[in-house]
């Protein structure tokens, strides 16, 4: 458990000293949804129609954009290696290294989409589930992602193979993401949708650290 | 099993076994075209465009079949360090990836006269569509690193997580209740559907199979020599050195 929060505590200040990636990330993604109004027409109703889509659209490529650079600097400098030669577990490490991700991209991403659902028209009553299911969607995210981090560590194009190999995988995210929103706008319950995104994030944190840690122990061997 | 766990013993198998799974498929497939074609009837709905199910139900079989092929050994790759696993996975993937085409783009053909559109979003379409990209991926990742050796490990945890989509895909049409027909064969109480279809569905099904299995054969018997030409070359490259 120390080792655990010892890699947490890193990850966090290293991403704090550096600066910017963070930010990177959420500017993108506010960059990227506000884009759709010009691409479709600023039409209100148009807008919020289709807005829970266009933030679970560029929030899922916003997390996707910061992960390749999950495990990719610490496979650089050797520092992987030295991580997995400890006794802390691979598994733990995948963990540990996901929650500092999320908490460095995913969070930032939840905190800046009620500034864009106001841009995107999108109905008030949709906003407390949007929140709801970003915060249970992108730790999803960031595991599933996980494992194409770790899979592509030394690979030629890895950030253009990392979202060939995981977006497939986030498709149910995404479904399920904007059915709660769209359930709630339209006045009908959105609990199973969000216990489907739970049962998913708990299924994911049950198996991708897993296969994450198999896919970093071969990228060192 | 575990006698073909050896590559020359396999090699000496799959030069015998290749022509006559060749023929099987060449006999099957030529009758199966024959019920598909002439000798069943068009259906009293759909008319002469049920016969492109022949193709196409078969073909979506194979796909995830072929895919479970690959997971299967690429599980045996990793846990018991099989070469052949690899290789088998290797070799079958982009047969894999024809079959999902094949099954994508037939249905593309049935659905426009029928749903009146080339592709809709439907549970089933969507989770096949998945499994095609599955398979691109895997490939992709085969031929992305200088080692071969890492490529084939990376690729083979991605094929094993991907096996997940799998029996999503297979009951996707039981789950979400959506524009494609539910199974209509394989259920517990016996197919749903008229001998004069099912005989020709179940000819072109076996003809593709047994098409499969001639094809990986030549797959496997390349790759291995492949191999074999390599480890060669490395060999000749030392004793020169």
């Amino acid at each position: 458990m120390r080792a655990f929060t010892a890699i947490l505590a890193r990850d966090l200040r290293l991403a704090l000293r550096q600066g910017g990636d963070a930010a990177a990330v959420v500017l993108f993604f506010v960059l990227a949804a506000s884009l759709f109004p010009f691409g479709v027409g600023p039409e209100p109703n148009l807008l919020a129609r289709i807005a829970s889509g266009v933030i679970w659209v560029t929030a899922l490529l916003s997390v996707m954009l910061g992960l390749d650079r999950l495990f990719l600097a610490d496979h650089e400098d050797g520092s992987l290696e030295a991580m997995l030669a400890s006794p802390l577990s691979a598994v733990a490490l995948v963990v540990a290294k996901c929650l500092a991700q999320w908490l460095l991209c995913g969070l930032p991403l939840i905190l800046a989409a009620p500034v864009l659902a106001l841009f995107l028209q999108l109905p008030v009553e949709g906003l407390p589930i949007l929140l709801a299911a970003l915060a249970l969607g992108t730790p999803t995210l960031v595991l599933m992602g996980a494992i194409g981090a770790a899979l592509v560590l030394g690979a030629r194009r890895g950030g253009i193979l990392l979202a060939l190999l995981v977006l497939p995988l986030t498709v149910p995210v995404l479904i399920f993401g904007v059915a709660a929103v769209d359930a709630a706008i339209a006045g009908l319950p959105a609990r199973p949708h969000l216990l489907v995104l739970g049962a998913l994030l708990l299924a994911t944190l049950a198996a991708a650290p897993f296969a994450a840690a198999a896919a970093l122990r071969q990228s060192v061997e | 099993m575990h006698r073909f766990a050896n590559p020359a013993r396999f090699l000496r198998f799959a030069t015998v076994a290749m022509p006559w799974f060749a023929a099987a498929a060449i006999v099957c497939i030529a009758a199966g075209l024959w019920f598909a074609l002439v000798a069943s009837p068009a259906d009293y709905q759909q008319g002469e465009t049920v016969r492109i199910m022949y193709v196409h139900v078969p073909s979506a079989w194979m796909a995830l079949l072929v895919y479970t092929v690959v997971a299967g050994g690429s599980i045996s790759a990793l846990v018991w360090k099989h070469p052949l696993g690899e290789i088998v996975a290797r070799a079958a993937a982009p047969i894999g990836a024809a079959f999902t085409l094949i099954c994508l783009i037939t249905g593309s053909l049935w659905g426009k006269p029928m749903w009146g559109a080339w592709w809709v979003w439907d549970a089933r379409l969507t989770s096949v569509l998945v499994l095609f990209f599955l398979y691109l991926g895997y490939m992709a990742l085969l031929g992305a690193f200088d080692d071969p050796v890492r490529g084939g490990r990376a690729a083979s945890i991605l094929a094993i997580v991907g096996l997940v989509n799998v029996p999503i895909i297979k009951w996707s049409v039981d789950w979400w209740n959506t524009l494609h027909q539910p199974a209509s064969v394989a259920r517990m109480d016996g197919p749903a559907i008229h001998s004069s279809m099912l005989t020709p569905l179940l000819l072109m099904a076996a003809g593709f199979g047994f098409y499969f299995a001639a094809l990986l054969m030549l797959r496997v018997r390349a790759e291995i020599m492949t191999r074999r030409v390599r480890a060669l070359r490395l060999a000749a490259m030392e004793a020169e050195a």
